[in-house]
């Protein structure tokens, strides 16, 4: 008997029963028409070559494992950040359902989003009444105080247009003509995820703004605002507050879906929580200066924020890392006039503590990793900030001008100078890199797991293993309540890696009498 | 002065270019800071104002060079008579893909890139005639394009293609700033020409803005890819394009038009003699019975 119901087993274990191994055999030599296994070992040795390598690079017409996705999840996820705000994608079903689902398995919450269904009709005559019956069901059955609009491919290539389908919505009386609808055309053929949430983001503060900055100054509530751009760890949201309580200063997170997507289980579902509220994007222009978390992903935002509320963002990258959280916060204490308090002094020197017991481990290792460009510039930074070497780096989406500023980062370090920088490649890319450059750790989101298991089929020698930080993580829980930026962030970080670093170095030396000479208690 | 964005819509083969071409060449001539925005898969909407067969398009050199984001702007804007901006949007050959987003893609790529400088006084968009799908709406969106010119003649077709233009610009015009500023008339010579088309513009509640007589100097011009303007600055034909420029200039006629019936447009047509009333006996009769 295959399964016993006293003893339930998952498919692993219970598939390496002589039973399941036989069936899974003879399926696969009368029915799958398979390579013999030396062909297939062949052919994946050839994989893990340079020469293969060479051919991959030269790649034009295929991407596999794009390590991105697209606009409108970014614009979903910048919505969720406004308190009581419906998510709503004009388009197809489909990618809504996609959204949602990516979002639940990372956050392992569930995500409020809808769309307006566009079908055959819709495609051929254009979208306007999907939008229409869809905002008015939308407001009437979820009671959100804004929808936010976002596009799919479909609505897109069909050219429908947003603003003049709002207005008609609101004109003809499916919803009251001061109900909130921002909107923001996000075609998923352009850009990224990163540049939805930038999309979205500068529709939503242009509804607010626009035509609302008579009476605005800049500086007059002396407060900032911060801009967390596409920021899937919650901590981060929540460093951000913490430091700037204990600096004393005024801060407003625009986009803070911190609540929505951290619910408790006490029997009460929240549809809406938390949220940056429309009064406080309404005074945003009133802030002495804004914040860019992740500037590289603002652009629209940035050239918004320069444009009509005449506020002009500092110079600063993410703050990861030691160096350009100190960059932050010393920045946050020029436009404030606040100085530094003792207690992230204290936490900063905590950090460098840290950093310098773990440093015996962390010098010299090899890195390689993989993200979005941001993230990808600041764990650059970080790593080379620890005395690890970093092999390769690899940003989908991102530009020349992105790669130059990774390079010249890179290049003031000597850690970094055996590095390359890789914009407009996918993981398959990455893949061939891991096998040719043989680096000690990936860093990266889940999909690198994939990447893990191939390297270890060539031997264990060749393993090369992941380690989970980015987005999205389905398949470790909870990675995304942490903390990657300021001093918290570098800390949870540096724990990761020395700590995946010991680990590693314990697998390779529990031979019991063959590699266990220093199989050490205290590391 | 402030940018006037215009664009110029018109039934196909009615001379839509040639007259946005010598229109923006006069407007040159006054001095202003023009630029022209084909958006025509055809991409031959500067071609008399750069002396060039057809001008690389921005999606053809977005698709050699893999995308958009790989185009910088000088790769697409050229200068040519007068200093007039030139760009063309592109698209695929006919049969096949979307011509539509490619002027929607064109149009996003110069917002962004900053081809919409301080220093220009008008920007002209030269659209493909009919306008079959949102993408050809696009210069007419919110914050584009605000002036509608359409390009017509004494001829029924042009006549019935004016007025369903002025049918869809109801639909922006009504959750918009996008007017209908007036019909350009680019003779073919037909009888009372002039008449017909200031009663067409009167009944759809706008002008004829100016009358362009026919004449052959405009197509010896193009043979050399220019603007009359520039070939034969003397001639009659350029005072024309030059007082169409003077009147879109000084425009400020802008409405919402009220399109006329099919109805309304026939009992016109036979007003002016050009179609003959009804005869419902004859319909479905073949020749040899009647």
């Amino acid at each position: 008997m295959s399964q016993q119901v006293d003893n339930i087993q998952p498919s692993y274990p219970l598939f390496r029963n002589d039973e399941y191994k036989d069936s899974l055999t003879n399926k696969r030599e009368n029915y799958e028409e398979r390579h013999p296994q030396d062909t297939i070992d062949e052919v994946f040795q050839w994989t893990t070559t340079t020469e293969y390598q060479e051919l991959n690079f030269n790649r034009e017409a295929l991407t596999v494992n794009p390590a991105k996705a697209c606009q409108p999840l970014g614009a979903v996820l910048c919505a969720l950040g406004f308190e009581k705000t419906m998510p709503y994608v004009h388009g197809s079903q489909g990618c809504v359902a996609y959204f949602r689902t990516y979002f639940n398995r990372h956050f392992k919450e569930p995500i409020s989003c809808v769309s307006d269904s566009m079908t055959e009709d819709a495609a051929v005559f254009g979208g306007q009444k999907n939008m229409f019956s869809g905002l008015e069901n939308a407001k009437a059955l979820y009671k959100p105080t804004m929808i936010a609009v976002s596009t799919t491919c479909m609505a897109e290539v069909i050219g429908d247009d947003l603003n003049a389908f709002i207005n008609n919505a609101k004109k003809e009386g499916y919803i009251d003509q001061e109900y909130p609808v921002p909107y923001a055309h996000t075609p998923s053929f352009v850009g990224s995820h990163t540049t939805g949430w930038d999309n979205m983001f500068e529709g939503i503060i242009r509804y607010f703004t626009l035509n609302h900055m008579e009476g605005k100054e800049v500086g007059s509530n002396g407060k900032i605002n911060f801009v967390p751009g596409f920021e899937t760890y919650l901590g981060n949201f929540r460093v951000i507050n913490r430091m700037m309580k204990e600096m004393g200063v005024d801060a407003t997170m625009l986009s803070d879906p911190t609540e929505v997507l951290d619910t408790p289980a006490d029997g009460e579902f929240r549809m809406y929580s938390g949220g940056t509220t429309i009064d406080e994007i309404k005074d945003a222009p009133n802030a002495i200066n804004t914040i860019m978390l992740q500037p590289w992903q603002l652009e629209k935002t940035k050239k918004y924020l320069e444009g009509t509320w005449k506020h002009t963002p500092p110079k600063l990258e993410i703050p990861m890392g030691l160096e350009w959280t100190d960059k932050l916060l010393m920045s946050v204490s020029e436009i404030t006039g606040k100085p530094i308090p003792r207690s992230l002094e204290v936490e900063r020197g905590r950090f460098v503590d840290m950093i310098t017991d773990s440093h015996a481990w962390l010098h010299g290792k090899k890195f390689a990793l993989y993200g979005d460009a941001d993230f990808a510039l600041g764990m650059t930074k970080f790593l080379l900030e620890l005395g690890v070497e970093v092999t390769d780096v690899l940003v989908n989406h991102a530009n020349k001008r992105y790669k130059k500023a990774v390079e010249e980062v890179l290049k003031a370090s000597p850690y970094g100078q055996e590095s390359t920088v890789h914009i407009g490649k996918d993981l398959w890319h990455f893949r061939s890199l891991m096998f040719t450059n043989k680096p000690d750790f990936m860093i990266g989101n889940s999909y690198g797991k994939f990447i893990q298991r191939d390297t270890l089929y060539k031997g264990d020698a060749y393993e090369v293993p992941l380690i989970r930080i980015g987005f999205p993580i389905f398949d470790r829980h909870h990675l995304h309540r942490m903390t990657t930026l300021g001093y918290e962030g570098g800390m949870y970080m540096l724990t990761t890696l020395v700590n995946a670093v010991l680990e590693q170095l314990d697998k390779d030396t529990r031979g019991m009498g063959t590699t266990d000479y220093n199989y050490d208690l205290i590391r | 002065m402030a940018l006037r964005q215009c664009a110029i819509y018109g039934k196909g083969g009615i001379g839509k270019s040639t007259t946005t071409q010598n229109l923006v060449a006069a407007l040159a001539e006054m001095g202003k800071k023009v630029m022209i925005v084909g958006c025509d898969p055809k991409a031959d909407s500067t071609r008399l104002i750069l002396h060039a067969k057809a001008q690389n398009s921005i999606m053809q050199m977005a698709a050699d060079a893999g995308s958009v984001e790989d185009l910088e702007l000088e790769d697409v804007l050229k200068v040519g008579y007068g200093d007039v901006k030139c760009v063309e949007s592109g698209g695929p050959e006919p049969g096949v893909g979307c011509a539509g987003r490619g002027v929607i893609t064109a149009i996003n790529f110069l917002e962004e890139e900053g081809a919409y400088t301080d220093d220009l006084d008008f920007v002209f968009y030269d659209v493909l005639g009919d306008v079959v799908c949102g993408g050809f709406a696009m210069p007419i969106r919110e914050n584009k394009a605000q002036e509608i010119y359409i390009v017509c003649s004494g001829e029924m077709m042009a006549m019935y293609a004016a007025n369903n233009i002025a049918k869809g610009i109801v639909k922006y015009a009504n959750s918009g700033s996008v007017r209908l500023a007036g019909l350009i008339c680019n003779s073919r010579q037909t009888a009372r020409e002039d008449e017909l088309i200031m009663e067409l513009a009167k009944q759809m509640g706008t002008t004829m803005i100016h009358f362009v007589p026919r004449d052959n100097v405009v197509q010896r011009a193009e043979i050399r890819r220019m603007t009359v303007i520039e070939y034969e600055p003397t001639a009659k034909q350029a005072d024309e394009y030059r007082a169409l420029a003077q009147k879109i200039f000084h425009n400020k006629n802008l409405v919402i038009p009220t399109p006329i019936t099919m109805d309304q447009l026939e009992d016109l047509l036979m007003n002016f003699g050009i179609m003959e009333a009804e005869d419902e006996s004859v319909i479905g009769k073949k020749a040899i019975e009647a």
